[in-house]
């Protein structure tokens, strides 16, 4: 089993940041747009280098979802900024006219999504945005895993022609991917191999599902783990050559089971191998106040819950 | 500039076509494309600066977004009589496989659409981020934006509106459809806007009235006007005072043919009111 350490712990949306700021130093074509949340989501250095690139909108999301569409009309590739419940229902509508319909090359990127914001509540977290994106045709929804693959995918949808749903969160969590591994939209990476069972998991469930993998070995079960960091297009040829290998699947993602990536893997195998399976998910519900950790215990979305979610999909074996 | 004349021959011809298209298909919007038949007629053929063919990111030419959606007949029609499509394909409009679909669409990749509008109140947003890129090209051209005026009841405008003036976005001219009507009525019974010159003055714009908006002459002296105020440091807002439906006198002073079409005898009638021109599609 491979063992895969922290680089030290980091927030995926600083690597975001650094992901623009190198985007500003490459690609002319690249502007910013931030609704006054230019701090929260690392954009500082990118207004820094590049200020005529960049768009304070001011407290208006819907606004500036348009003005990002209307940018591309003249060739810029403008990447918003905001928290990931502001950047997806609130502005719904105008994505799915303005920027989805109309095929515009916008980046949405969306921070402090899922329950680790923490202390502000269900006001500001969103546990539906991954559903609410992949549900728009064409839009590819990417919910990375660490700073160093933030920063990947970052630069890599700037080279992508299509709307983005780039999502981030606000903790510091490990960073363990390798600094230099390309990013390779709609591709999962294989962590670990493994024989029992496979593990699929998104965004900050992954470090937790590797966790999960040296407490499983230890009880001598081997699990399989795969970063899906590509909600849309889902990777069906990885999840499909691991299940019918292991014959069972537990998905873990920081989002409601309704609409998240179990839902899109159930749905695939369903039509192309149907496999047990278990959900590491919200279930149907709003967050709440509490730390970061308090909230991924409560919310079953941590290590222990993917090793409980284990044991029990391969009883259904 | 194309004799007066001319341009008065279109406006007739467009008519015919706007009503010919919602008749075929017993459904589209009527009254606000007769409404706007003047502007849109003046903006393509007098007022806006276009190069031969179209692409999607308009560099060096200036761009105009339909924000108000639904009259889509007038804008296919002035858009096919300029050359972006051929005319007979106006036949399609609203039928299944059609690029005319019944809400402009980039979807199919109608020439000389950029934008999809329909869900109202998403224009102005659009406008500004394509104003704002012809500055970042350093493309001197102009933005132009129409807008129902019940249009303006949705929220996203005023956010528009407000960085519009804010961040000086002056290669903008929008305007405003100013017909006093919507679906429900009134716009002074279903939502009361107040005066509008002031709204937008208030909000940093500068505001030029165009009070016969259904005369030709009337809206190319003041949509050159507006033009003349580009560049300034401020946006700028054309109220442009029409009567939905003109052009079809049983259509004219109601809300009634905002979203239905003519009968056979109706449309009989109508085109009566307008003697062909150019010749029908």
């Amino acid at each position: 089993m491979k063992k895969y350490i922290d680089q030290g712990k980091n927030d995926t949306r600083s690597g975001f940041g650094a992901g623009l700021a190198e985007l500003g130093r490459t690609n002319p074509n690249v502007v910013a747009l931030c609704a006054d949340l230019v701090g929260s989501l690392k954009m500082e250095k990118f207004i820094e280098e590049n200020p005529e690139r960049f768009f304070q909108i001011g407290i208006a999301e819907a606004n500036m979802m348009g003005i990002a569409a209307g940018l591309t009309i003249g060739g810029k590739i403008p990447f918003t900024g905001t928290f990931a419940n502001f950047s997806t229902g609130r502005v719904y509508d105008q994505i799915r006219q303005s920027i989805a319909y109309s095929d515009k090359n916008v980046k949405i990127c969306a921070s402090h999504a899922g329950v680790t914001l923490g202390e502000d509540g269900a006001t500001h977290q969103i546990l539906e945005d991954l559903g609410l994106m992949k549900m728009l045709p064409g839009m590819t929804v990417i919910n990375t895993c660490d700073y160093n693959q933030t920063k990947a995918a970052t630069i890599a949808i700037a080279e992508h022609h299509g709307p983005v749903y780039l999502r981030f969160g606000r903790p510091k969590v490990a960073n363990f991917t390798p600094v230099d591994q390309k990013f390779e939209i709609g591709k999962a990476v294989v962590l670990n191999e493994g024989s029992d069972v496979t593990i699929v998991a998104t965004g900050h469930l992954v470090w937790e599902a590797l966790i999960a993998a040296e407490n499983l070995e230890k009880q001598g079960i081997s699990a399989e783990v795969i970063n899906i960091h590509t909600i849309k297009p889902l990777d069906g040829e990885a999840v499909l050559k691991s299940v019918k290998k292991t014959g069972c699947i537990v998905t873990a993602e920081e989002h409601n089971y309704l609409g998240g990536l179990g839902e899109s893997i159930s749905g695939f195998l369903a039509t192309t191998h149907p496999t047990p399976q278990e959900f590491v998910a919200t279930k149907d519900t709003f967050g709440e106040s509490g730390t970061p950790e308090q909230l991924m215990d409560k919310y079953g979305l941590n290590n222990k819950a993917i090793v409980n979610a284990v044991v029990n999909v391969l009883k259904r074996k | 500039m194309p004799k007066l004349q001319e341009l008065q021959d279109l406006t007739v011809q467009v008519r015919r076509d706007i009503l010919r298209m919602v008749h075929k298909v017993n459904s589209g919007h009527p009254g606000g494309s007769l409404g706007c038949t003047e502007f849109i007629v003046a903006l393509y053929n007098e007022i806006m600066e276009l190069k031969d063919g179209f692409d999607m990111d308009g560099k060096d030419e200036d761009l105009f977004f339909l924000s108000n959606g639904h009259i889509s007949p007038v804008f296919y029609s002035v858009l096919a009589r300029k050359g972006y499509f051929p005319v007979d394909e106006l036949n399609t409009f609203r039928l299944i496989d059609s690029r005319l679909q019944g809400h402009p669409t980039t979807h199919e990749g109608l020439p000389g659409v950029r934008i999809a509008s329909g869900s109202l109140g998403q224009g102005m947003s659009v406008a500004l981020g394509a104003a704002q890129a012809k500055k970042l090209n350093k493309d001197s051209n102009i933005v132009y934006t129409l807008h129902g005026d019940g249009e303006l009841q949705e929220g996203q405008n005023w956010e528009a509106i407000m960085y519009a003036a804010g961040k000086k976005v002056d290669n903008l001219i929008a305007t405003i459809d100013f017909n006093g009507q919507q679906i429900d009525g009134a716009t002074n019974d279903v939502l009361p806007m107040g005066d509008l010159r002031k709204k937008f003055e208030a909000f940093g714009w500068d505001v030029v009235d165009i009070k016969e908006g259904n005369d030709l002459e009337a809206v190319i002296k003041g949509m050159k006007e507006a033009k003349s105020r580009t560049g300034k440091g401020r946006p700028v807002c054309v109220l442009l005072h029409t009567i939905m439906g003109h052009g079809v006198d049983f259509m004219m002073y109601t809300h009634a043919w905002h979203g239905k079409a003519p009968n056979d005898e109706q449309l009989a009638t109508a085109l009566g009111q307008n003697p062909a021109t150019l010749g029908d599609y």
